[in-house]
C-alpha cells in the first residue's frame, strides 16, 4: 500500500516524512521538494512522473542516501537514513539499494560479469560465492551468454540488463530506477520493463521509479505525479 | 586486493597514455640509476677505504714524492702493523684512449695491506719471481681480453720509453664496488730503469694494529718528518679518497640538483595524467560510490592506480640502468665501476613509489571528495 498524507501507520518499508529540499543558485532560491510525504510497502512498485525540474531526480537521490534533504526525514526499514553520517549512509546504501540509471552507467573497462559483479566486492563473499551470485542475476536477465562481453560489444537494452543485474546481484531491499527505459527504443523498454516488473512479481522486491514514459509507468502498482515539489495521487487514485 | 582487477583495468583504458607515464618514471628511474651509480663510481675509494688505512703523503702536494728511506722509520711507529708504497706511472697502453690507471708497488707488501684485492696464490707467486710481472684487475681484463701471460706494452709519460709487463695474475674485490679497473706492477722494475726519481715513493699505506690509533699514529708519522725536507701529510684512507674525490668538483650536489629537478618534474607530469583520469571518469566514480565504494575506498584506487604505473616504470627504469652500466663502464673507465647497488635499486624503487603516491595524492582527494550527486548529473 502506498500513502501520501503522511498517515501511514509505521509499517512501511519506506517512510518519508514533511520532506524539503531547498537549493540555491546565486542569490534564488529554489524550492525542489516542498513538505513531501510518502508510506511505500515491501513489495510495491511505484512509478513517479511529472515534467523536467519537478523533483522526480532529487526525490529519488533522497531515498537513496546519495543527497541530504533540507529538513524531514527518511525511515527505510526502520534506518532513518538522514541522521546517518556519509560513511554510514555509504555503507547503508550497498546493503539496501539497488541502483537503475537512464544511461546504464556501466564501466567501460569492465566486462558484464565484472559490472555485477562490483557491489559484491564491498561484501565478504569468497571468489566462487561471488560467482556464483554473478552467473544468477546475469540469468534472471537473460545473459549468461554476455558475461565475457564489455560493455562496447552489447546494446543498449543489453546494457540496461547488465545494469539490473548489478542492481539486483547483492539482494538489497529496494530497487531505484531513473528513467530506465529513457535511451532505449520501445522493444527494448519493452524488454526493461519486463525484467523489472518480473523482478516484483516474482522476485518480491520493492521499486521506486521515475520516468516520463507513460507505457512504462503503467507497469507499477501505484503511480504518483509530481509537480513543483508537491507529490500528488494519479488520476486512478491510490492502490 | 579484490579491487585490483578494477586498478588494471583502469589503467588500460587509455594504454597510450599510461604507457607514456610509465615511460617516464623509466627514463626518471633509469637516470636515478645512472647517477647514483656514477656518485658510487666518484665516491668508490671513500666508500670502500679501509678503516684501518692510513695514507701519508707529501705535505706540499699529493704529486711530489716520499723517500724511500722513510718507510723503515714509518714502521717504527707505535701501532703501525705494516707499511707499503705505490707510486703513479701514468703510461699509455697502445692509444691514450685506452687510460687505465698503473701503479708502481712494493711487491712483498702491497697485497697484504690491501687484502681486500683477491688474487690468487699462483698468482702472487708469479708477482714475486718475475720483475716484470704486473697483476690487472678483473674489469681492465675484460675490457682489454687481458689473460694471465700476456705482455703488455706501456709507453711511458713521466719516465719515457717503452715499458713491458707480463700478467701475473688478474685480481678480484672483495666487494662489488671494488675498482678493478687498474694494474700493479714492481716498483724494484720502476726504479731501476726509471731516469729520475730513484730512491722516493708516491705515497706509503699505513695499516694499523687498532683503528682506534688512527689519530695518535696520524700526529706521530707526522711529527717524526716535520721541518725536513719532506715534510708528511698523513690522513685516513677514507679522507684520502674523499679529498681526492672533492677536487673534481662538488660531484654530488650536481647529482642531488639533477636528480631533484627530473623526480619535481615527473611529479608534475604524472599528478597531471592522473588529474586528467580522474576528471574523465567522475561519473563512473560517482557510480561506485553509489554502489557503496566508500570515500577512502575511492582513494585508494586512484592512489593504487598511480602507484602501479610508477612501479612499473620503475622497475623498467632500474632494470634498463642495471642493463646499461657494465657497457659504460667499459666505454668510461675513467668514472671508476658503475653498476646499481642493491640498495640503489631499493631506494630507487621506494621513491618512484613514494613519486607516484605524491602524485596521485591530490587526483585522489579530488576523487575522494566528489559528490555522486553532482557526478551523476554530469555523466
Amino acid at each position: 500500500m502506498v500513502r501520501i498524507d503522511g498517515k501511514g501507520d509505521g509499517t512501511a518499508l519506506v517512510r518519508v516524512r514533511n520532506l524539503d529540499k531547498k537549493y540555491t543558485r546565486g542569490n534564488e532560491e529554489i524550492h525542489v521538494l516542498q513538505g513531501l510525504n510518502l508510506d511505500v510497502d515491501a513489495g510495491d512498485f511505484v512509478a513517479f512522473m511529472g515534467p523536467s525540474g519537478s523533483g522526480k531526480t532529487t526525490l529519488l537521490n533522497l531515498l537513496g542516501g546519495l543527497d541530504v534533504p533540507t529538513s524531514g526525514s527518511i525511515t527505510v526499514a526502520g534506518d532513518e537514513i538522514t541522521r546517518m553520517s556519509s560513511g554510514n549512509l555509504t555503507a547503508w546504501r550497498a546493503r539496501h539499494v539497488g541502483f537503475i540509471f537512464q544511461l546504464y552507467n556501466l564501466i567501460p573497462v569492465l566486462t558484464a560479469f565484472q559490472n555485477v559483479e562490483l557491489p559484491l566486492l564491498l561484501t565478504r563473499l569468497s571468489k566462487a560465492e561471488r560467482r556464483k551470485h554473478v552467473e544468477t542475476a546475469l540469468a534472471v536477465v537473460g545473459l549468461s551468454d554476455r558475461m565475457g562481453h564489455y560493455p562496447r560489444q552489447l546494446s543498449g537494452g543489453q546494457e540496461q540488463r547488465v545494469a539490473i543485474a548489478r542492481a539486483v546481484v547483492a539482494d538489497p531491499t529496494f530497487l531505484l530506477c531513473d528513467e530506465p527505459t529513457g535511451d532505449l527504443d520501445r522493444k527494448s523498454a519493452d524488454e526493461i520493463m519486463e525484467i523489472i516488473d518480473r523482478l516484483v512479481r516474482e522476485h518480491g522486491k520493492t521499486v521506486l521509479m521515475v520516468s516520463h514514459d507513460p507505457q512504462a509507468a503503467g507497469r507499477a502498482k501505484v503511480v504518483l505525479h509530481l509537480d513543483k515539489g508537491v507529490l500528488m495521487e494519479a488520476a486512478g487514485g491510490l492502490a | 586486493m579484490k579491487s585490483f582487477r578494477l586498478v588494471w583495468a583502469n589503467l588500460r583504458r587509455k594504454k597510450v597514455r599510461t604507457t607514456l607515464t610509465i615511460g617516464s618514471f623509466a627514463v626518471a628511474l633509469f637516470l636515478f640509476g645512472l647517477l647514483a651509480a656514477i656518485r658510487v663510481g666518484f665516491r668508490g675509494g671513500a666508500d670502500a677505504a679501509g678503516a684501518d688505512r692510513l695514507n701519508v703523503i707529501n705535505r706540499v702536494s699529493l704529486i711530489l714524492p716520499l723517500p724511500l728511506s722513510y718507510r723503515d722509520r714509518v714502521l717504527q711507529v707505535p701501532g703501525v702493523a705494516n707499511v707499503t708504497y705505490a707510486t703513479w706511472f701514468g703510461g699509455v697502453y697502445q692509444d691514450e684512449r685506452n687510460f687505465f690507471a698503473q701503479f708502481a708497488v712494493d711487491k712483498d707488501t702491497w697485497f697484504d695491506v690491501y687484502a681486500d684485492y683477491v688474487v690468487s696464490p699462483e698468482g702472487r707467486a708469479a708477482f714475486m719471481r718475475d720483475r716484470q710481472a704486473c697483476m690487472v684487475g678483473r674489469a681492465l681484463a675484460k675490457r682489454f681480453g687481458f689473460k694471465v701471460g700476456d705482455r703488455i706494452p706501456v709507453r711511458g709519460t713521466i719516465w719515457a720509453g717503452d715499458w713491458e709487463f707480463n700478467i701475473a695474475g688478474i685480481f678480484e674485490g672483495s666487494r662489488p664496488d671494488a675498482d678493478t679497473t687498474g694494474m700493479f706492477f714492481r716498483a724494484d722494475y720502476l726504479e731501476e730503469n726509471r731516469q729520475f726519481g730513484k730512491g722516493t715513493v708516491g705515497w706509503y699505506v699505513v695499516k694499523l694494529r687498532d683503528p682506534g690509533d688512527a689519530v695518535q699514529v696520524t700526529k706521530a708519522i707526522d711529527a717524526l718528518f716535520a721541518n725536513s725536507p719532506f715534510e708528511t701529510l698523513t690522513q685516513t684512507e677514507k679522507a684520502f679518497a674523499a679529498s681526492f674525490v672533492n677536487q673534481m668538483g662538488n660531484i654530488e650536489l650536481l647529482i642531488m640538483t639533477i636528480g631533484l629537478v627530473v623526480f619535481f618534474t615527473l611529479l608534475l607530469v604524472t599528478g597531471n595524467t592522473m588529474a586528467i583520469a580522474v576528471r574523465e571518469r567522475s561519473g563512473e566514480l560517482a557510480v561506485l560510490k553509489t554502489i557503496g565504494f566508500s570515500d577512502p575506498r575511492v582513494m585508494r584506487l586512484i592512489l593504487a592506480e598511480a602507484v602501479l604505473i610508477a612501479a612499473q616504470g620503475g622497475l623498467v627504469g632500474l632494470a634498463l640502468a642495471k642493463l646499461v652500466l657494465p657497457g659504460l663502464t667499459r666505454a668510461l673507465p675513467m668514472l671508476g665501476v658503475l653498476y646499481v647497488s642493491p640498495l640503489t635499486f631499493a631506494a630507487g624503487f621506494l621513491l618512484a613509489l613514494a613519486v607516484g603516491a605524491a602524485a596521485g595524492l591530490l587526483p585522489a582527494i579530488g576523487a575522494m571528495r566528489l559528490k555522486v550527486v553532482d557526478a551523476l548529473r554530469r555523466v
